[in-house]
């Protein structure tokens, strides 16, 4: 048996022109976005949990209005019901107030064994809201998991770093966040567009899970991005041309920029 | 850019959304080896399949996704503007599966439809032969009643999934009464003495296989007859208008691709110090062939709004064929002509897009034929 809460996450279009509100945070309202790509893998490998034994998937998102189109793709992929926090007061909220708002509305659902993530959002690319989570929660992380593997209420996975492999595990309620090479993400179906339209999603304020409004948003963030400017684009390279000597001139291009 | 579409409810709109999904991630990636190598991507539409995409005019109760045809046409659209070939084997394969949906009994659709609609059977439908394509009523293949069984004998040719199809709907003649001696039979591949013939050397569409399909001999138990015999005709010509307006929507959706490409192109493209598109000369171009692309797909939308809301609608499934195939025609080979010589070479898709575009006007009806009813529809 394991009920699992996965955090999912509405994030810009990153093939759309990305646009900033006034307080210099991302415009999530007036563009197009989708259901975080990354946490597709999490959905998916936590079906696959659900599947080999019993249990339900519940999604959780913190977003907008449209975040709501987020929590219905995992619903059509195969999770059985979701729970969006709406609230106006979140906007802008940093990583640690996000994990704040997440840790309390995973209180809520209360009935869970696993809380499982993608490795990072597409968006923010952070990386930080598992640890920040388990912290607030008490509980074990297994992150960046490219392979998982249950035994009775103890869970095993493989992380695999740049210089070493880990095999890592844990047992009892834990935070897990998993990359994406842990599995191939199923596409939803139509039957599953069809099943989402009837499974529940409630929708939550922060009053709903006793947040202060001082305590999320901008105002109560750490950090402040004070000013932006898009990268200067690549300039044209350098070409080569090949006059019976472009193996060493290519050659010494690559020396002159250690690369051999 | 992709269409701009007004979908008539939520659960029509996340189709859209997951067929974009499934055609950029599953069908891009794949089309032009498979176009230039004339490799059957059979593993395409078993994903279809999956994804309930290959059933979606069909009731819910038969496995079916009960859409309209306003939207299941869209989907087919955007199967189309990414492979062509892939959009006309889903519309050939939905009219396979129309004889046994419009004229099977009860048991037979139970036993056969919901395989058939789940994408893991692909069909094929065998109509024209060599000397009967326009005039199916002069077809010579002969079933020949014995016993429980009929034995067919002929060959039926430029069958779309010839060889590679997992059930034939095929027309064949039980007695000599001209267009009300033909009977419509579901024969499974594999049958004793069905064979395909070598596939057609196809100017387009070379991913999908055309070929003769061979009938020598071939046993097929009564049961397996749709309607009755003699009623063949009307079941193949009933499924003809539906069909017609796939493959109008098929015609749109390489239309939109070629316009895609062409836009993109000239965007980038610079002559004279300015990108090509801010030349008068191609920009009306451009602006011509979207308008083409945008009248026509209307076109087809109001014959299956015509058709989802149970009036007839022959004449314009008609208008629509012969509108989107011709505008699909001329979008195409303007959108070669926008990328120049670049377009004439097969570092681009356009070039396949003028080619693939063409037996459009000719198969599932010719454009010929499309005035024919038309022209009938207003002697009336």
């Amino acid at each position: 048996m394991a009920n699992i809460v996965v955090l999912v996450k509405y994030v810009p279009d990153a093939t759309g022109d990305r646009t900033f509100t006034s307080d210099n945070t991302v415009d999530r309202v007036g563009v197009d976005g989708l259901l975080s790509e990354l946490d597709e893998y999490a959905v998916e490998e936590a079906l696959k949990v659900v599947e080999a034994g019993d249990g339900e998937v519940t999604v959780l998102t913190v977003g907008p209005e449209q975040a709501a189109d987020a929590v219905r793709k995992a619903l059509q992929i195969g999770a059985h019901k979701g729970v969006h926090v709406l609230d106006d007061a979140i906007a802008g909220s940093d990583a640690a107030a996000t994990s704040l708002v997440l840790a309390k509305a995973i209180e809520k659902i209360a009935d869970y064994d696993i809380v499982m993530t993608g490795l990072a959002s597409t968006d923010g690319a952070m990386s930080v809201v598992p640890a920040m989570l388990a912290e607030r929660l008490g509980l074990p992380q297994l992150t960046f998991a490219s392979e998982l593997t249950i035994e009775g209420d103890t869970i095993r996975i493989r992380r695999d770093g740049d210089a070493a492999t880990e095999t890592i595990e844990a047992s009892g309620k834990m935070v897990v966040s998993v990359t994406d090479q842990i599995n191939e993400p199923r596409y939803p179906s139509f039957k599953g567009i069809m099943a989402a339209k009837k499974k529940p999603v409630e929708t939550w304020s922060i009053a709903d899970l006793g947040i202060e409004a001082s305590q999320v948003g901008t105002a109560a963030a750490w950090t402040k991005v004070l000013s932006f400017e898009p990268r200067p684009p690549r300039t044209a390279g350098e070409i080569v041309t090949d006059e019976g000597d472009g193996g060493t001139k290519l050659a010494e291009y690559l020396a002159s920029k250690k690369f051999v | 850019m992709p269409a701009t579409r007004l979908m008539p409810t939520q659960e029509s709109d996340d189709l859209i959304a997951l067929t974009r999904e499934i055609v950029d991630k599953e069908l891009r990636p794949r089309v032009d080896e498979a176009e230039a190598s004339a490799t059957f991507p059979r593993e395409v539409f078993r994903t279809l399949g999956r994804a309930g995409l290959m059933s979606l005019p069909y009731p819910e109760e038969l496995g079916g996704g009960d859409q309209p045809y306003e939207v299941y046409l869209q989907v087919l659209e955007e199967i189309a503007s990414a492979w062509a070939s892939v959009g006309v084997g889903v519309s050939v394969h939905a009219l396979s599966c129309f004889g046994l949906f419009t004229a099977g009994t009860d048991e037979q659709r139970e036993q056969w439809l919901p395989e058939m609609l789940s994408g893991e059977q692909l069909g094929a439908y065998c109509l024209s032969e060599a000397h009967a394509g326009s005039d199916p009523a002069a077809m010579r293949t002969r079933a020949v009643r014995d016993g429980d069984d009929y034995v067919i004998d002929g060959a039926k040719a430029w069958t779309t999934h010839g060889g590679e199809a997992d059930f034939y709907k095929v027309m064949a003649r039980t007695s000599d009464d001209g267009g009300r001696g033909i009977s419509c039979f579901l024969v499974p591949a594999g049958s004793p003495g069905l064979t395909a013939d070598v596939p057609e050397r196809k100017m387009g569409l070379t991913g999908s296989t055309t070929a003769t399909m061979l009938f020598d001999g071939v046993r097929v138990p009564a049961g397996r007859r749709l309607g009755d015999e003699g009623q063949g005709l009307p079941i193949a010509l009933a499924g003809l208008d539906a069909g017609r307006l796939g493959i109008a929507a098929v015609a749109v959706g390489v239309a939109q691709g070629a316009l895609d490409v062409a836009v993109a192109y000239a965007k980038e493209r610079e002559a004279f110090g300015k990108p090509v598109i801010e030349h008068q000369g191609l920009a009306f171009l451009l602006a011509d062939m979207a308008a083409a692309v945008d009248s026509a797909r209307a076109t087809y939308l109001h014959a299956a709004r015509m058709r989802d809301a149970g009036r007839p609608y022959g004449r314009e499934a008609s208008v629509a064929k012969l509108v989107a195939t011709d505008n699909a025609s001329r979008v195409t080979a303007d959108a070669v002509q926008v990328l120049g010589g670049a377009g004439y070479t097969k570092d681009f898709p356009v070039e396949r897009y003028m080619r693939e575009t063409k037996v459009m006007q000719i198969f599932e009806g010719t454009n010929q034929i499309q005035r024919l009813v038309i022209s009938r529809h207003l002697a009336r």
